[in-house]
């Protein structure tokens, strides 16, 4: 299971890589949002898959729980990366508003006013 | 910009009551379930989007006249002033605490601070998502 | 309860948020952050006495006791830098009052500068890897916001620059979290401290190690400086000030953190690798520093010559090398802060940005000719300016353990460093004056008055260096011998 996943975060890895390497703006954003999610993928695995029960109060005495850290680590980190895309594709969309282009390479050369 | 769909609009009106509803479980049963201030915020947020799918967003604004980045930050006020009552108390910052009430109807209720500071954080997250949504979509 | 450690982060938030509702209200809005950061220069004096006294001091958010928790944990070194953040960000918003656009105000231009200042705080102060990771993407976020204000089509630009390689980093930054957490199957920097030196420092450690190490070298600048020049010259000045002064050091602190409690076993891998890439960013910044004829790139290439000497201190790991360090961090929160603002009132004056455009600005305004003198010679580290004693520490440390290749190259920096001031002195203050009698832009009282305070104190730092030495040992102290630290955290 652990390495299922694991090389699943692996293509998720490669597919933001070569969105970011783009030169189209939206992808961009969108390829630092799949990477983002491959790091909470890989945070979930490092903490041990499918080890015990959910870690609810109230579940059966003597149950053995899976580890609850990860699962609060990547809530809070998902919180984080919905806070970043939001900013990102704002900011994505002013820039393509105020240069009145998506390409990354015809952003060069824009002189300091 | 109006879009005139009649069945958008027929269904939406029955389902943003269901979608609020959903939202209203989430938050409350996020104490010690799956749920929460984060998620019940998410769905609420997206009973608000569909509103403004449906109708246009001048409708919406007149009939919710509340400015959202005022929200997120009523929100945020809330959940940080939550970690200054600890400080009333003298006891660490962030500090929770609970009590179990008998209240008419409910019976006994276990009412915690935690639940304020969900609802700062529910607060946040729709002001949040609807702030990007109309920063976006006021130009196009 | 130690409820007060936590105030250097959770005041600026709450002001932050207190003021979105005061947005009309331009004025309120800056006396409030203005307070806020002397509230804080209050609480982290006071503090620093505390740990004198009281040794180490910790805070348990919401009474959960390590390492189950998440916690603050305050050392000299910490304050110190909490200290310093405090002092040169009320002298930067006292900068910005005058200059300013009223536009930027109203977009909650001061909201964010709190938010910033609480990221800076929380990361110096936190004792939690993951918690560090959050302090970091407040900070990021609040400066991904400031780095846009304006909305000029270079600043787009360059803070889209900005915010894809920092995503980048802080991906690294979690994949590294979770592998140690993978390892060793706890966050908090005092429980993490003691079971790698139960282990001994593995291969897959020190491997782990050096990923952290490429996070906190994108953050800081240690060789990975590309993005560095480009986006720190974009935004208002007041706003780049406060870059220049205290983002890179955030990187810096976690570094020296990192690198003296966690892994600090593998010195002859780590800290090696360290001292390669901080004698790199010493040559690479120079070669920055002369080369640019921008103000702004030359000011931005004195940051990344900055991060190399400080963190040649962390390389030799020495008690003096680290002491050194510490009190250049100081001097150049306070130098950094000073050389953007001179730096941006003269483009303000002038109209121009590159040095051979403008001359003999001190015939009009010679007591801000004067300042920029004094700054170089403080960075150029001629006593008895602050930039002396931390290169004298650093400089001994360095001989103390052979490192003389460190040595030369820091020194030679210090000299590119003076040459690059110097030209832009001789430039732009010397010689004929193009601005006429008329056309003069008068200087403003809110211009000068920040760049004074700032001379002053890095005139005070170089001359307290004695009595604030029991504080910097300190600090070097703790550093060189974790355990203190450990103790304070775990053994109660």
């Amino acid at each position: 299971m652990e390495t299922l996943i694991t090389i699943l975060t692996g293509v998720l890895v490669s597919v933001a890589t070569y969105l970011i390497l783009s030169r189209s703006l939206i992808r961009v954003v969108l390829g630092t949002a799949v990477l983002s999610h491959a790091a909470h993928l890989l945070i979930m695995t490092m903490g041990g898959l499918k080890t015990g029960g959910v870690p609810i109060l109230g579940g059966e005495d003597g149950e053995a729980y899976v580890d609850a850290l990860p699962q609060a680590l990547i809530l809070t980190s998902i919180v984080i990366s919905f806070a970043v895309t939001a900013m990102s594709l704002v900011l994505a969309y002013r820039t393509y508003q105020a240069t009145g282009t998506d390409k990354l390479n015809e952003m060069r050369g824009i002189k300091h006013e | 910009m109006k879009i005139n769909n009649v069945i958008l609009r027929t269904v939406a009106k029955i389902v943003v009551f269901i979608i609020l509803t959903l939202a209203t479980y989430l938050f409350l049963a996020g104490h010690n379930s799956p749920g929460g201030g984060f998620i019940g915020g998410l769905v609420l947020a997206s009973a608000l989007v569909l509103l403004f799918i449906v109708y246009d967003i001048e409708t919406v604004q007149k009939a919710i006249p509340v400015d959202f980045k005022k929200v997120a930050a009523f929100g945020a006020f809330l959940s940080v002033g939550t970690g200054f009552g600890a400080l009333i108390f003298d006891v660490p910052f962030l500090s929770q605490s609970f009590a179990y009430f008998n209240l008419p109807f409910f019976g006994e209720t276990e009412l915690t601070t935690v639940t304020i500071f969900e609802a700062g954080v529910a607060l946040v997250v729709v002001g949040v998502v609807v702030t990007i949504i109309l920063s976006i979509s006021e130009d196009v | 309860m130690n409820n007060l450690l936590v105030m250097p982060m959770a005041i600026p938030v709450l002001a932050g948020i207190l003021l979105i509702f005061l947005r009309p209200y331009v004025k309120a809005q800056r006396w409030i952050s203005f307070f806020v950061m002397i509230a804080n220069i209050g609480i982290s004096i006071y503090l620093l006495n505390w740990i004198q006294t009281d040794g180490v001091q910790r805070l348990d958010f919401g009474g959960w006791q390590p390492p189950f928790g998440i916690l603050f944990v305050a050392d000299s070194f910490s304050v110190i830098l909490v200290l310093t953040t405090s002092i040169v960000t009320a002298i930067c918003l006292l900068y910005a009052f005058s200059s300013v656009e009223k536009s930027y105000e109203n977009m909650f231009f001061y909201s964010f500068v709190n938010f910033l200042v609480a990221g800076v705080n929380g990361s110096f102060l936190t004792g939690d890897l993951f918690n560090l990771y959050v302090c970091f993407e407040v900070m990021l976020l609040a400066s991904y916001v400031l780095i846009a204000l304006g909305g000029r089509k270079v600043q787009l630009r360059e803070s889209m620059k900005y915010l894809v390689i920092n995503i980048l980093s802080s991906w690294f930054f979690l994949i590294a979290i979770a592998y140690l957490y993978g390892t060793l199957g706890t966050l908090n920097m005092a429980h993490l401290s003691e079971r790698i030196a139960e282990s001994g420092q593995t291969p897959l450690l020190t491997v782990i190690s050096i990923v952290f190490l490429t996070v906190f070298a994108l953050k800081s600048g240690l060789l990975l400086y590309f993005w560095l020049p480009g986006s720190y010259s974009v935004p208002a000045t007041a706003v780049s000030a406060l870059f220049g002064a205290l983002l890179t050091k955030v990187g810096i602190y976690v570094m020296i953190r990192t690198f003296t409690l966690l892994f600090y076993h593998e010195q002859q891998i780590t800290h090696l690798l360290i001292g390669i890439l901080a004698g790199l960013t010493l040559i690479g910044g120079s070669i920055g520093a002369i080369a640019y004829k921008d103000i702004r790139q030359i000011v931005a290439y004195n940051v990344i010559i900055a991060v190399g000497f400080i963190l040649v201190g962390l390389a030799v790991a020495t008690p003096e090398a680290l002491e050194g360090s510490i009190y250049y961090l100081m001097h150049d929160m306070i130098v950094k802060a000073l050389l953007f603002l001179l730096a941006g009132t003269m483009i303000i004056v002038t109209g121009e940005t590159r040095i051979d455009y403008m001359s003999g600005l001190i015939r009009n305004y010679p007591l801000f000719g004067w300042i920029f003198f004094i700054v170089m010679l403080s960075l150029a580290g001629v006593p008895p300016l602050s930039g002396f004693i931390g290169k004298v520490l650093v400089g001994q440390g360095a001989v103390n353990s052979g490192s003389y290749i460190l040595l030369a190259l820091a020194f030679i920096s210090s000299i590119f460093v003076l040459y690059s001031l110097l030209r832009v002195f001789l430039n732009c203050f010397w010689g004929e004056t193009i601005i006429s009698e008329e056309d003069e832009i008068p200087m403003k009282k809110g211009w000068l008055i920040p760049c004074v305070l700032l001379t002053a104190g890095t005139v005070i730092l170089g001359l307290a260096a004695e009595p604030l030495a029991i504080y910097v040992q300190d600090a070097a102290n703790t550093l060189m011998n974790p355990q203190i630290y450990i103790d304070a955290v775990l053994n109660d």
